[in-house]
């Protein structure tokens, strides 16, 4: 059956902002939906607060809002455009429970719209966990025995009847937000009473611990006449206990024998026909290791960051056909878009293996708690494709940005044997590098298997990597021959090891290097004649990538290089950047080429770029794709960091960067460089240093005077940086900084408080276009990336923009850019300084190109290809303001993680953003503010607790003053309660953390408190009053 | 002339193609039809199917191996096939039913194989050429030309005369089932022998040129034809055997070569694909039902669909990847069968419910009989 008749105009509901949990894998998701709407001509109405996405670029609906996502923002757009049904399955969790919620209040029905994908029965029967249970009994699908409790009283009954441990898990909450793993009863009433908070219906799940079985998902695609299909299978390396979204997974299932595979195959099918789910659903499933048993864990009725894997993994779109089915096709009615000969009712065959590697915040947090859970922590993740699991392992660990090129970790290398077996009853992010430690040292396989749970056959993967590299390091002293074995190269490269690594552990040089060969991903593994340009390195025989395209001009091939996992300060607006820059390639009529390995994305999705190379994202890989492809050049400025990284290498390869060059990016980057040319055109930067020792920077610091800012050179979001009010914070810094030897200087620069301005410019080496200047809410010193952002600014001379100006166009032309350029500036006493510029994409093109409408990617490629600023008819210099104000918010993820500093200040915290856009500025401000989840509503206004170190304090009376004024009630402590009361606020004084647990922590505790105004002094160093807070 | 080092072992094609690789398994040389299936799971009970026999068959999956073999898995009792290929062999399996890794199997069973080529290079040339002759072999093979010419005479000979059972066997089935069933055994897969067994009272396993005066005797409720190696048109004898067993108007159930044979003794005709389909994704729609199944399959020759008489039997199963015959219904006889296999073994259960549906048959059929 193609579309049903009765729909003509859908909505589609968004993810809203990257948040743990929730990231790129829904604009991966939302865009092909979108992409399949579009092709059955339906009027497609889109609603996402998410700016950084390529689902809200304007031609991929009819009418797109960004607006917030909040059930009464999104009954106005559905009166206004009065769509006759919703699609509840693109928009991750958060769609969903919007879904449920405008179900639940009668709105649905009320305006005629009939629920597409997930209907009212089915989201209830995934997500309300009493009616979950019943369901599968009903159907004879094992579950964990569990029961929910609303109260803390109930909750301690539950104990009673399930014995500890037990797993809380909070209803209605995505990433698991608020759950936890208890195995004493303190424990178990500290997480339930987090998870009541958290869960929108304050209802926690209380469930056995199957804690060590194999954690294994099902993919499943159902239509509406009940044809039901298993896209794939996943297993987590990581047992049940870690979060599959923390966990080591690989595709397929590897450890399942065909009788076991089948079984919980068979039951994912049952389960998705009884939820009647039309469109995608994931199954996830507990199985023990030593025997059949099993139990259902999860059901999600929706597109998932595990859809996206599958998606990835096989080659096979499942948001795409999920979405057809959802509008009334049947599988067998959709053609296989890879084969174009199949039908999309196959289950696809793969022929190599597929491994995704989480990426953590850990190194933003560095006090952070590391351990894993059922509470997911990371922002990130990549995937790599081989043929076998050492070299996927390899490949992976690599293309995480880890600074790690094999597994072995230097700081586990002196730990004594019960450290390292200690150790490794604890998960954490470096747990699988322990274990290679563990096994390199010689501990038994069966040892750590008893240890972590985790399946022998994985560890035995791991031997056989740590034997290789013992052989490689053993050549060392092997002063036979300089060069290498060529049977021990050989089988070295099959398991992923690099030349670099090996030339490094051998000593040795190597003969003859061995090219790779690359292999297409065809969902069929070969059984049909495929198409897709979608390919993986092996050191196999035949190279597939380039019979493709034989008639291909090498002199038109452009490589654009991706910017890897998501993590905090790099995250989809570089993939945002990537994806237009290959559209415009292609509009330019080259072709364009992809490398990259984040599965989430929409760069990753075959059919964006004309090719794509699913490989890390590091030279040695992105060198083997060039002896394949020989393009005309490399495009490295959008991938940001990622990308820019690999110019030296680049450049000493003789490859051609396309656009700015490296010398440019190179004098940016250089402390010494970039002050001599900002002297030469008089342009006033904070004073600073470039230091390598803790000595040099204590002088440093002093002669600039306290405060100071200190960074390391050549990062992205502010990572590791800080500000230092004293040599104490200078020495703690520097401490961590240099623990591992430093290949770059640190910057140390006199920290000027100040309005902080941002602009992004598109320059063709001479002149610029600059489509708006930035404002920043934040005083200078919380990073750009945490800032909420405003444009057009508001707060900015005309004197002031001019100079912004200049400046832009000097620093432009002097560093001859073509191509994006990023400027931070920080405006003190009436002074334009630059803080810094970037000659590459940045954090905000997204943003700026949809509030300005300036299509800046494209432009600056088409400049990058020759063209000039003033024939692009889009103006030159400083673009005109529109008639409407547009605000970026940050968007965190602290609810996430524990032990995390809470408090802004110059290295980035944020995991997404939202945009608010009115006519005025206070009214897009609510709104930014409103779609960042901050509850707005203060109709019963209660108090704010007000806490500032003394050099705040003078600024806080007028704050304070004003809120008194709105009807709160103020609370201080003990300091900045003097101050105010004697500045006539009254106040009432609460005692701080330390001095005693009940006052302060309680007052929040029991929410008496709607804001909280509060200053730290440290930065990076733990203050653990803080973080009761 | 070639040679193979103590650890190597090289495949060759009937058209000169060599791939390097290690040996695995017994040492030798052996010769057969080069197939792949792109099943992922269930290597053991592919290694003991016996439709396999006189074929050297190739995984498309490389890592193989990785769960052990679990003797209870096995789908015949000896492996008939003739040779094996595959990427990856896993040294240190791991699954609680694990006996032993697959590579001592592999060896004890004497099969010959080969391990650490390009699989996927290889599953192109099939593709592309259709099946072809090949060899593994561990040993130095002076005259190639000669070698070579072997492997194009190379040709499966009395494919289930080796699968068969020698003779009839009765097996207790379910004893509060009432039905006595006979399977005609051309190479038969256990688990087609489980599913009967769940479902009748008795099994009467029968040689594969059984006759209507020995199936008589028997005087069963149903018929099931087995599955089994080979080019289904060179079984003449079978051919004749079951024009003249059809007349009984027993329900009879055909799998795979059984669906082949019945067809050819009803007039249809049967024709070799270019490169078969054996794997355990096989896409099918069910005419009568609408439905789609997933299927295990492992064939080589189809029923031609324009070579089914309509008057005798209707298609009622199509493969929606290539639209071949993938299933028929007869009008003048209680009986249908099916290309692909509903017992799986290895691959989805999706279609696990045509016993029921065979013994569905039967009971409907008693009850007209009555009337």
């Amino acid at each position: 059956m193609p579309v049903r008749k009765d729909i003509k105009k859908v909505l589609v509901i968004g993810s809203g902002p990257i948040i743990i949990g929730q990231a790129a894998e829904f604009d991966y998701a939302g865009t092909q939906a979108l992409k399949a709407l579009k092709e059955e001509n339906l009027e497609v109405v889109l609603v996402n607060s998410n700016p950084a996405t390529i689902m809200t670029d304007k031609f991929m609906a009819d009418q797109i809002y960004i607006e917030p996502l909040t059930k009464d923002s999104i009954k106005k757009i559905i009166e206004l455009e009065k769509p006759d049904s919703l699609l509840s399955i693109i928009g991750g969790q958060t769609g969903l429970n919007l879904a449920m919620g405008l179900y639940e209040d009668g709105f649905l029905k009320k305006h005629n719209i009939k629920l597409l994908g997930a209907d009212i029965n089915t989201i209830k029967k995934a997500e309300d966990r009493n009616l979950f249970k019943q369901t599968m009994k009903k159907i004879g699908q094992p579950v964990i025995e569990s029961k929910t409790a609303n109260t803390l009283k109930e909750a301690e009954e539950v104990l009673n009847s399930i014995k500890l441990p037990v797993v809380v898990r909070p209803a209605f909450t995505l990433g698991g937000t608020g759950g936890g793993i208890a195995t004493t009863k303190e424990e178990f009433l500290n997480i339930v009473k987090n998870g009541l908070l958290y869960s929108p219906i304050s209802q926690v799940l209380i469930e056995k611990s199957v804690a060590g079985w194999k954690e294994i998902e099902f993919e499943v695609v159902k239509d509406s006449a009940s044809n039901t299909i298993t896209i794939c299978s996943m297993e987590n390396v990581d047992p049940i206990g870690v979060h599959t979204g923390d966990s080591i997974v690989v595709a397929p299932a590897l450890t399942l024998s065909d009788k076991e595979l089948q079984m919980l195959r068979t039951a994912s099918i049952k389960i998705v026909k009884e939820l009647n789910v039309n469109g995608g659903c994931n199954c996830q499933f507990a199985l023990n290791p030593n025997s059949f048993e099993y139990a259902v864990i999860e059901v999600n009725p929706r597109v998932s960051r595990s859809s996206a894997l599958a998606s990835k993994a096989t080659g096979y779109p499942i948001a795409k056909v999920a979405t057809k089915v959802a509008i009334g096709f049947h599988l067998n009615e959709i053609i296989n878009q890879i084969t174009k000969k199949t039908y999309a009712c196959f289950e696809p065959s793969l022929d190599y293996i597929v491994l995704k590697f989480p990426k953590w915040p850990f190194d933003k947090f560095s006090y952070a708690n590391r351990n894993l859970g059922p509470q997911m922590k990371a922002t990130g993740e990549v995937m790599s494709i081989a043929t076998n699991f050492e070299q996927a392992l390899m490949k992976a660990i690599r293309g995480a940005e880890i600074n790690q090129e094999t597994l072995t970790l230097k700081e586990f290398e002196n730990l004594k044997d019960e450290e390292i077996l200690k150790g490794l009853e604890k998960v954490t992010d470096k747990r699988i590098f322990l274990v290679f430690e563990a096994i390199k040292k010689g501990v038994p396989i069966k040892t750590i298997e008893n240890l972590t749970k985790i399946d022998s056959f994985f560890l035995s993967k791991l031997k056989n990597l740590a034997e290789m590299e013992k052989i490689l390091t053993s050549e060392k002293t092997n002063k036979n021959s300089t060069f290498l074995d060529e049977e021990l190269y050989v089988k070295a490269k099959k398991m992923g090891f690099l030349n670099k690594t090996i030339e490094n552990l051998t000593g040795k040089k190597i003969k003859n290097k061995l090219n790779a060969n690359f292999k297409m991903v065809d969902t069929c593994a070969a059984e049909f004649l495929s198409s897709t340009p979608y390919f993986y390195s092996t050191y196999d025989e035949e190279n597939e990538a380039l019979s493709l395209d034989e008639n291909l001009k090498e002199s038109k091939k452009v490589l654009v290089l991706g910017s890897g996992p998501i993590r905090i300060g790099q995250g989809i607006e570089f993939d945002y950047c990537c994806v237009h820059c290959i559209w415009a390639l292609k509009k330019l009529n080259f072709k364009a080429i992809i490398c990259n390995n984040n599965p989430e994305t929409v760069s990753t999705d075959f059919d964006i770029g004309d090719k794509l190379y699913f490989e890390p994202v590091q030279f040695e890989d992105v060198e083997e794709i060039i002896k394949t492809e020989k393009p005309m050049g490399v495009i490295i400025q959008f991938g940001g960091q990622t990308a820019i990284k690999l110019g030296l290498q680049l450049k000493k390869a003789n490859i051609p960067i396309l656009g700015t060059s490296f010398e440019s990016v190179d004098v940016a980057e250089d402390r010494k460089k970039f002050d001599a040319l900002l002297e030469k055109f008089s342009i006033p930067r904070p004073k600073g240093y470039s230091v390598f020792s803790v000595d040099e920077a204590i002088t440093a610091a002093n002669n600039l005077k306290y405060p100071v800012l200190l960074r390391p050179s050549y990062v992205l979001g502010g990572q590791n940086m800080v500000i230092a009010y004293g040599d104490e914070d200078v020495y703690e810094y520097m401490k961590i900084i240099t623990k591992n030897k430093l290949e770059n200087p640190v910057l140390i620069d006199k920290y000027l408080t100040g309005i902080e301005a941002e602009v992004d410019a598109i320059c063709d080496g001479k002149n610029c276009l600059i489509p708006g200047i930035m404002e920043h809410i934040e005083r200078a010193g919380v990073h750009s990336g945490d800032s909420i952002s405003v444009y057009p600014s508001q707060n900015l001379s005309e004197e002031i923009v001019s100079k912004i100006v200049k400046y832009t166009k000097t620093i432009a032309s002097a560093l001859n850019v073509v191509g994006l350029l990023n400027i931070q500036f920080v405006i003190h006493e009436n002074e334009v300084f630059i803080i810094e510029a970037n000659p590459r994409s940045s954090r905000t093109v997204p943003f700026m190109s949809k509030v300005t409408n300036i299509p800046m990617v494209e432009l600056a490629t088409r400049v990058i290809f020759g063209e000039k600023i003033k024939d692009l008819n889009y103006g030159e210099g400083l673009i005109k303001n529109n008639n409407y104000v547009a605000v970026k918010v940050p968007v965190f993820s602290f609810e996430k993680l524990n032990n995390v500093d809470v408090h802004l200040g110059p290295e980035m915290k944020s995991t997404g953003e939202v945009l608010g856009v009115s006519n005025n500025f206070s009214d897009a401000l609510f709104k930014g503010l409103l779609a960042a989840g901050y509850n707005m509503n203060y109709e019963n206004k209660k108090g704010v607790l007000i806490t500032v170190r003394d050099k705040d304090k003078p600024e806080i009376v007028p704050i304070a003053k004003n809120l008194k004024n709105l009807g709160f009630k103020i609370y201080a402590t003990k300091g900045t309660a003097n101050f105010l009361n004697k500045n006539m606020v009254s106040c009432t004084e609460v005692l701080k953390a330390h001095e005693s647990e009940k006052s302060r922590l309680n007052l929040i505790k029991k929410i008496e408190v709607d804001l909280l105004i509060s200053t730290s002094y440290k930065t990076k160093v733990q203050n653990k009053q803080k973080h009761l807070i | 002339m070639f040679t193979n080092s103590k650890k190597s072992a090289t495949l060759i094609l009937s058209d000169g193609t060599k791939f390097k690789g290690e040996t695995l398994g017994k040492k030798g040389t052996t010769i057969g039809e080069i197939v792949f299936t792109t099943s992922m799971t269930g290597y053991l009970e592919t290694l003991t199917d016996p439709s396999y026999y006189g074929q050297i068959v190739m995984q498309t999956f490389p890592l193989i191996g990785n769960y052990g073999v679990n003797f209870s898995d096995a789908e015949g009792e000896k492996p008939k096939l003739f040779g094996y290929i595959v990427k990856d062999c896993c040294k240190t399996p791991s699954n609680f039913r694990s006996k032993e890794s697959l590579e001592e199997w592999l060896t004890k069973n004497n099969i010959i194989a080969i391990k650490g080529i390009d699989t996927r290079k290889l599953t192109k040339i099939i593709r592309e050429n259709g099946v072809l002759n090949g060899a593994i072999t561990t040993e130095e093979i002076e005259n190639e030309e000669e070698f070579l010419k072997k492997i194009r005479n190379f040709k499966i000979k009395d494919a289930i005369k080796n699968c068969s059972t020698k003779e009839t066997k009765i097996l207790t089935g379910n004893e509060e089932k009432t039905n006595v069933i006979c399977l005609i055994d051309f190479g038969v897969k256990k688990n087609i022998v489980t599913n009967l067994k769940k479902r009748a009272k008795k099994v009467v396993l029968m040689p594969h040129n059984t006759t209507k005066k020995e199936i008589e005797e028997i005087n069963p409720d149903g018929i099931v034809l087995s599955n089994g190696p080979g080019d289904p048109a060179e079984n003449i004898e079978i051919i004749e055997n079951l024009k003249e067993i059809v007349s009984l108007k027993i329900p009879i159930f055909g799998v795979c070569l059984g669906h082949q044979l019945l067809a050819i003794a009803n007039g249809a005709k049967t024709e070799k694909l270019k490169y078969g389909h054996r794997g355990a994704n096989q896409p099918v729609l069910d005419v009568f039902l609408n439905k789609i199944l997933i299927t295990s399959q492992n064939h080589g020759f189809y029923v031609l669909n324009n070579s089914v008489n309509e008057k005798i039997a209707k298609i009622s199963h199509i493969n929606l990847n290539d639209g071949s015959c993938e299933g028929l219904k007869y009008l003048n006889i209680p009986a249908f069968t099916v290309q692909f296999h509903p017992e799986a073994a290895a691959g989805p259960l999706d279609s696990n419910f045509l016993f029921d549906e065979f013994f569905n048959v039967i009971e409907k059929y008693k009850i007209n009989k009555l009337i």
